[in-house]
């Protein structure tokens, strides 16, 4: 699936920009893209380094695993195929914890470490388990209380009030989180039903 | 809003604060174990590299080719005909595909037609309220070395799909 997506996007632009004569642009974006991803890469180095370093004494000192133990009962509803008292469990809270408080820099190296803790409950095997999909889906759909950038872009252009959007958008992100875990329940028992797992 | 930002300033200090803290009292080798996990950061920011430079480069020849216009121009009328406002077309097919770029489009939008207008308080909404489902599946399954994304993505996409629809919905009920 995701090589045919990755395919298509090139060769649709590709195709696109041939009929249409934007191929100077397309040559130009593609080095720059490449670049930028390289760019992220640097910038997530130091943030990953530190919050996983940080996280590190979280764990080793327990702290960790007293957060899990408060949000148990919601989290074991939502990631049914994980141990409660699994590494994995403490990981996915601060996830989802930092991305509630707008922490991005923090939500993904606890996010990466939650995936790798699952990766490890999966076997090792290279394919998604049930849980890696739902922890996906759990921050594509980007749970938060305060969206910073959005208020800070809506300052710079005299917003009366930057902030009126916080409660609608703050609906919004639950709807699409409560969506997301519904889709998510569906396609689990929809592969379940292809007797694939 | 002071008390907004106030909030936010103090969150990140006084939770690493805590995490010391605790750490020092349950005497847990606090330098150590920080250099220990770091290490693991370094590497992980190294292999997540070929997959972001894989997935940037092919959406943006897809953008810039003008492949992701032409595609919102087709889809325009069909979503202005169920009551979609035409202005965020744009905004909200590229919110999955590009964070940044969604970004500016939601700059431009609140730009043009002002921060207390329906369309900017609509498009404030939608980048607030859902994540770019493209780079959360690439970094995070790239960093496992996930290969086959399974539903993963489908999953992501539908959800960003009701999160529109309900962006429209709620700000139609409270703004409009």
């Amino acid at each position: 699936m995701i090589n045919i997506i990755w395919v298509a996007l090139f060769l649709i632009g590709m195709g696109y920009a041939a009929v249409n004569g934007t191929m100077d642009k397309v040559n130009k974006e593609l080095f720059d893209s490449a670049s930028a991803g390289i760019q992220i890469c640097i910038g997530l180095i130091s943030i990953l380094i530190f919050w996983l370093g940080l996280m590190k004494i979280a764990e080793k000192s327990g702290l960790l695993e007293k957060l899990s133990n408060v949000f148990k009962p919601v989290m074991k509803w939502i990631f049914p195929e994980v141990p409660p008292d699994h590494p994995a469990m403490g990981y996915i809270l601060s996830n989802t914890i930092s991305n509630l408080f707008g922490l991005g820099n923090a939500a993904t190296p606890m996010g990466i470490k939650a995936m790798e803790e699952l990766k490890k409950l999966n076997g090792g095997r290279n394919t998604p388990s049930r849980s890696m999909i739902t922890l996906l889906a759990l921050n594509t759909s980007g749970l938060t209380l305060i969206p910073t950038t959005v208020i800070a872009i809506r300052m710079q252009n005299h917003a009366s009030s930057p902030t009126d959007i916080v409660g609608p958008t703050l609906i919004a992100t639950c709807c699409t989180t409560l969506a997301a875990l519904v889709i998510d329940r569906y396609f689990y028992h929809r592969r379940k039903r292809k007797g694939r797992k | 809003m002071a008390a907004v930002t106030t909030i936010s300033t103090w969150l990140v200090p006084c939770l690493i604060a805590f995490i010391l803290l605790y750490g020092t009292i349950k005497k847990v080798p606090s330098y150590e174990a920080f250099v220990e996990g770091g290490k693991e950061g370094f590497s992980l920011a190294v292999s997540i590299m070929p997959f972001l430079v894989g997935m940037l480069a092919a959406v943006g020849v897809f953008r810039a080719s003008g492949a992701m216009d032409a595609l919102v121009h087709l889809l325009q009328p069909l979503l202005s005909a169920v009551g979609f406002p035409a202005q965020v077309v744009p905004l909200a097919l590229l919110r999955p595909i590009s964070g940044t770029g969604a970004l500016g489009l939601m700059a431009d939008l609140i730009r043009t037609y002002g921060a207390d207008s329906f369309i900017g308080r609509l498009a404030s909404v939608m980048q607030g309220s859902t994540d770019t489902t493209f780079y959360v599946v690439t970094v995070y399954f790239g960093a496992v070395g996930i290969h086959r994304i399974g539903d993963a993505l489908k999953v992501g996409l539908l959800a960003d799909l009701c999160g529109v629809i309900c962006a429209v919905w709620i700000v139609t009920l409270v703004f409009g």
